[in-house]
Parts: structure tokens; sequence; C-alpha cells
């Protein structure tokens, strides 16, 4: 059983992440009938509180929270302590004093999960957290790449683009390696953390030597404005030199699949060609999403309380 | 005449050397006697039997915040910190509100410390105005009115031909100029140590080399300036060794560290707590061992606490935006005995570096225990047990790594001029 917070993959066993995808694998079905609702969650309140701005995760938590029934409230600030003269662990201790099953946490800061779980009563989970973790993330690619593969043991899978600055890189190293795969790690050498070998990785500046026999691909966002910190010259060379195309896959195994948390700067990190077909499983990625979110809010707001705790 | 008897300790005093069994007489607030077995008539007695008698600590590097930031501290609240962590002199440093880059606010801290402060103060002039690493400072005016160094501080005189001219300058009234030395374009955004922990917590990094390249400029510019460097809080082995280099070669050049520095690494960071947040950050293991042999060797001469009071609200922010420093007047005794207690220093090694050396650096004529001396004197037990609860302490803020934390080690007494400021089991003494 997982414990009272999803914070990270970091500190997750493998038999709490086959229990979470073995959930979500139940919930996929709910999202194709026609009235798309359990009453699992009913009376419980999920409060998604995030402090940057985001759309796509932000929907994934709220329909998956909506499908189980449960009242989903999206509470959205400002992105700093500074700008709005109210410390983070005020902000969680107005919050605690409403009373939410669960709180769904997004912050541009590594480690504010983390230090609201601290004060707070109701499970949190971390919706992502700067360049630390975006465990859902991850726990959704597990899913697709289990579903797709068969299995997770043995495989090898390459996540090319910003190392440095991702949260999706370091909870999909941590998920991946728990689960038996073998992780490396590719892009230009500014976007290479130092150290990032002390995660379990291996580490390329070579396209063709970090694809070679992998079976997942896996294309990270560029943050155009990362241009401006010198981490790469230009778009056209880090497309030329980085860039996933059906020229650059060839490196890989034939069955490999591309994957990528989106949302993609198309002819950057992809091809046109590959965003949209197979062996792009995007999409794919989207509809897990909301399944492995209800079985993370299941798993962690669907517990019974006693006297404000979490049993 | 007032007469006060420490009796019973081992006396450690670095500037003679001396390192055995004896008492120490005051008289009149001076120094009078030390040796064995003093006549204890007409004196007030306080026993020092199984403890240290050292002369009263000296901290380089602190911060008391008045005026402008008096939230956070001031020069009364600092100062009884200071002397309940043995610190009976402080050199305070210049990024108050306003600035203390003019004879004004330098008279002001002092006439405020004479008032308020058990602690004798000793302020730290601003290097250029406004600390804005352009125009220096009035240096001569300022010493005439009691500045004893020169630094920006935090502010790090980025601009090579300021700082070139600054420590040239330096030279007419022969104070040291000290760098907080990190090279802001490497730190960039980084707010801990740049290695494996920063990577695997996902927080921006301050590499190593940020200070290395920056040691390396001061050193040089030192060097054909002939000005007295003083490298504030040493944090890397690169740093380290470059001293050390420089030293040799007969570059006047002196350096500090922190009690934190020396005992703590970036792993301290993992839970995200902002009580680790420092500049310089905490370092790699590989980095504290360089400065704990750097102590050991003497090429860092002084151990300073860097004392940086923030108030409870700033500190309960995002760890990026969170100001870096801690307090540390009260544990920094307890967190260096670790020196000793690993059997890397000897006592009077220690000492020296709380008490002789940084004197040396600001020329200040504290830090020893000679006759005719001003009484300034700790009376330490190294083996005391105690939990340190920062909302019990002097200072007005409490942002301590070490806040819950059993220590080893506490001062029992401090003299400044004679007076029983504190002691351990009444408290500070003072009005």
């Amino acid at each position: 059983m997982i414990a009272t917070d999803l914070l990270g993959i970091e500190d997750l066993e493998r038999s709490d992440i086959e229990q979470i995808l073995e959930a979500a694998a139940h919930m996929q079905e709910i999202g194709d009938r026609p009235v798309k609702k359990v009453p699992t969650l009913r009376g419980r309140t999920i409060v998604n509180l995030f402090f940057e701005p985001s759309t796509r995760t932000r929907t994934s938590f709220e329909i998956a929270g909506k499908r189980l029934s449960a009242d989903v409230v999206n509470f959205s600030t400002s992105s700093s302590s500074l700008s709005k003269a109210e410390s983070i662990l005020d902000t969680a201790r107005t919050l605690d004093a409403m009373q939410p099953d669960a709180v769904v946490v997004r912050h541009r800061v590594a480690g504010v999960p983390k230090r609201i779980a601290d004060v707070l009563d109701a499970p949190v989970i971390n919706a992502g957290d700067g360049a630390h973790e975006h465990p859902t993330q991850a726990l959704l690619d597990l899913l697709t790449v289990w579903q797709e593969k068969g299995r997770i043991d043995g495989l090898t899978v390459t996540i090319i683009g910003d190392i440095v600055h991702s949260r999706v890189a370091r909870s999909n190293i941590y998920g991946f390696l728990k689960m038996g795969a073998e992780v490396r790690v590719a892009g230009p050498p500014t976007m290479l953390p130092v150290g990032v070998q002390a995660l379990g990785v291996k580490a390329f500046t070579s396209m063709r030597e970090a694809l070679d026999g992998a079976d997942v691909v896996m294309a990270l966002r560029i943050q155009l404005e990362r241009l401006s910190g010198s981490l790469f010259p230009s778009i056209r060379e880090y497309a030329e030199t980085f860039g996933i195309s059906r020229r650059t896959l060839r490196y890989a195994k034939d069955d490999a699949i591309v994957m990528h948390p989106g949302p993609v700067n198309r002819g950057v990190e992809l091809s046109h060609d590959l965003a949209d077909h197979r062996p792009s499983v995007i999409l794919d990625q989207v509809r897990n999403g909301v399944a492995l979110r209800m079985a993370v809010l299941y798993l962690l707001a669907g517990r019974e309380r006693v006297a404000g705790r979490t049993e | 005449m007032s007469r006060l008897l420490i009796r019973g300790g081992r006396v450690l005093d670095p500037a003679s050397d001396r390192d055995a069994a004896g008492d120490v007489l005051i008289e009149d607030g001076v120094i009078v006697a030390v040796d064995a077995d003093i006549d204890t008539r007409g004196a007030e007695v306080l026993d020092a039997e199984g403890v240290w008698i050292a002369p009263g600590f000296v901290d380089l590097h602190t911060h008391l915040r008045e005026p402008g930031q008096e939230y956070k501290e001031d020069i009364a609240s600092g100062g009884r910190a200071a002397v309940a962590g043995g610190f009976t002199s402080v050199a305070c440093m210049a990024n108050t509100q306003p600035v203390n880059d003019d004879p004004s606010v330098t008279d002001f801290i002092l006439d405020r410390a004479r008032t308020d402060s058990p602690a004798r103060v000793h302020p730290v002039a601003a290097a250029t105005k406004g600390l804005a690493g352009e125009v220096m400072t009035e240096m001569v005016a300022l010493v005439e009115a009691g500045a004893v160094a020169f630094s920006d501080d935090g502010k790090t005189i980025m601009d090579s031909g300021v700082m070139r001219r600054v420590l040239q300058y330096s030279r007419l009234v022969e104070r040291p100029v000290i760098t907080h030395a990190e090279d802001r374009t490497l730190v960039g955004d980084g707010v801990m140590n740049e290695g494996p922990v920063s990577t695997r917590l996902g927080l921006p990094g301050n590499p190593a080399v940020a200070e290395t390249v920056h040691v390396a400029r001061d050193i040089m510019l030192a060097e054909i300036t002939g000005a007295h460097l003083h490298v504030a809080h040493v944090s890397t082995a690169g740093a380290v060794e470059l001293v050390r280099a420089a030293r040799e070669r007969g570059v006047h050049v002196t350096a500090e560290v922190t009690p934190h520095h020396l005992v703590l690494t970036d792993e301290a960071t993992s839970g995200y707590d902002t009580n680790t947040k420092m500049a310089p950050p905490l370092r790699s293991a590989d980095d504290v061992r360089a400065c704990r042999q750097g102590v050991a060797d003497g090429t860092l001469d002084a151990i300073a606490t860097d004392h940086a009071p923030h108030a409870l609200h700033e500190k309960e922010v995002e760890f990026t935006e969170a100001p870096p420093g801690v307090i540390g007047f009260e544990t920094a005794l307890a967190v260096v005995l670790d020196l000793v207690r690993e059997g890397e220093l000897a006592p009077l090694e220690l000492i020296r570096r709380l008490t002789t050396d940084p004197a040396r650096i600001l020329s200040l004529t504290a830090g020893t225990l000679s006759v005719g001396a001003p009484a300034d004197v700790v009376v330490v037990d190294p083996e005391r047990r105690w939990t340190y609860d920062p909302s019990k302490g002097y200072s007005k803020s409490r942002n301590s790594p070490w806040n819950g934390q059993e220590l080893v080690g506490r001062v029992v007494a401090s003299v400044v001029g004679g007076r029983m400021v504190y002691h351990v089991d009444r408290g500070v003494l003072v009005q």
C-alpha cells in the first residue's frame, strides 16, 4: 500500500508502482462507458492547488476526480510567496482548515509539495514541482509502456532533451529503473545534469549511441525560453542534432515506440509525421493519464479518515 | 576595585601557547594574573573546575541587522546571542539599511553597541557606496569612525577593475578587504551546491567553480596590490587549495570558515528545509573534508559564524525564494567541537581559530589572556549535553539547521571587560 502522500517515484517501492498500475488498468474501462462516472469518491473533496499555469495536467486531474464523483475544486494562485506576500505554508494551513480529502499540488519550485505535505493532514499528490518530480506523468508513461510492450522488465528506455530542467525525466528515470528497465538519457552536454549517472542511468550526447537498441524513445519538451540561458544555440541546431524523426528512429529497435509528455513543439523535439501516428503513442499517454490519476485519487483520497488523520 | 577569579579550569590561551590547569584573576576589567592556585581573598569566584577557560571568542563575520531590519535582529539581541555563544567581540557586516558606507552609520552602530550590546561590536564598512560595486567608500573617514575592515559581502564586487582599486586604496588604511567570493554569473539561479544531490532534488545548482574562480581572481588582485585580502566563508576544496598556495608564495591572504561548512553537506537539503540554504551553499563531503583539513593546518585562520538572522515568515517560502543564511552564535562552539572530538584539532588550536587568529586579522586587542589585556574570557564545558531550541535563544530569529537537536559542548560563562555578562544558569546578565 502506498504511503500517505504521492510526492515522487523515488519514494515508491516496485510493489507500490505495480499496485497503482493495476488499479489504473481497472479504471480505464470507465472512460469507455457512455456514462463515465462511478460513485467511489462521492462526498470527498479534492483540491487542485496549482501555483503554476497548467491546462493539461489540471484538466486530467479534474476529469479523474469527477469520474469518481468527488467534488473537485480548482485553487489557482500566483506563482510565488513573494508576489503575494503569503508564505506557502500559510496557504497550506488555510487549505487544511477547509478539510479537503486530497490536495493536488503543482509548483514551479522543487520541494513545495513536500513542504506542504509536512503541514497538511490530507494526502498530497505532487502534480509537478520544479525540476524535481512529476510522479503521475511517470506512472502514466509506465502504464502506457506496460500495455504496449506487455512488460517493462528488460526494456531499454531512452529519454532525450533538457534533462537538467525536467521533472518528467527524473520521475521516469526512477520509475523505469524500479520496474527493471535500462534507462539512458541524451542531449547536449549543457542539458545533462551534473552527477546524473548517480541516478543509475547512462548519459549520451550521440543520438546513434543513445538510441541503439532502444524499445522506448521519449522526447522531452524543449522550453524555448532556455535559449536565453545559453543551454543551446538555436532551435534549428537542436532539431537537427537531437530531434526525433524517422531518420534518427532507425537507430532504435524496429518496434520502438515514441513518447512525449506534451505539449509537443512540432518540428523541434519531434518531426511532424511522428507526432501524429504510430510509432508515437502520445494520445494513449493522455488517455491513460486520466485512468492513472483516477487510480491515485482512489488509493489516496478514498481511505477512511478518523479524527482528521488518514488511517 | 572589582576582582573576579575564575578558578580551577584548564586554561587555553593560544597567544601564550598555554594549555595547563590554572586560575585567571581579573581586576578592574583587566587580566592581572594567570597562574595555578591564585589567592582568592576579596574576589568574586567563578568556579571552572573541570572545564576550559579561554579568551572570549572573536567572530569576524556577523549580521546584526541594525539599523533597518530590527525585526530580524538588533544590536541588543545580537549582542546577547553573541555572549551566550561565547563571542565577546563581533564584527558586523555593512548590509544594513541604510548601508554602513558612511561614518554616520558607523557612529550609530557603535553608539548603539555601547548602550545595548554586552558584546564588543566592530563594524565592517562597505567597500563600495551602497554595496553597488562601483564607487569606493571613504575608507579613511570610516576607519577613523571605527570601521575595522571593508566588505560588500554578499553583493560580491564583480567588476575586477573596481576590486583592484578597492584593494589598492585599502593600503592607505591597512585594513583587510573581505571578499564573499562567488562569481554571480556562474552562480546563476543556483540555490544549492551543484552536484548529484541538486540533480536528485531538482533544485538549481550553484557550482563550486563559482567560488574558486572568484577566489583565484581576488588572490591575483591582492598579489599585485599588496593588500590584505580576507576570504569569507570558504566552502570548497578548490578555494582552500588556492588560499594555501597563495599564502606559501607570500600573498597577504587570510580566510575564514563557518561552523556549518565544517560539518554539514548538501545532503542536509534533502528535506527542502530552507534553514539549510546558505550562501555559499553547503557543499560535498570532499569539500567539508578539505575545509576541516584547512582549519587543522591553519590555512583557514578563523572560524566565523556568518550569523545571518531571518524571520520565520521569510524562511517559510519556496526554497528558491528563501533568503540564504542561518543564525550561528549559540551553536557555533558545540558544532566546531566536533573537530576536537574527531581528533583533527587540539583544543588549543580550536580556541586559536576562535580567538587569536580572527583578532589578528582585524587588528583587535582581543582574543588573549595576556596580563594587561582587556578581560574578555569564556568558560566552556566541552562535554555538556543540551538540546538547542532557537525559540529559547537570544537571537530574534530561529533560522538554524540545528533546531531541536542535541548538541555537546556549551558556554558556561562569558566575561567582557571583567564583567560577567552571561552565565548558563542565569542567562544574559545585563539590563
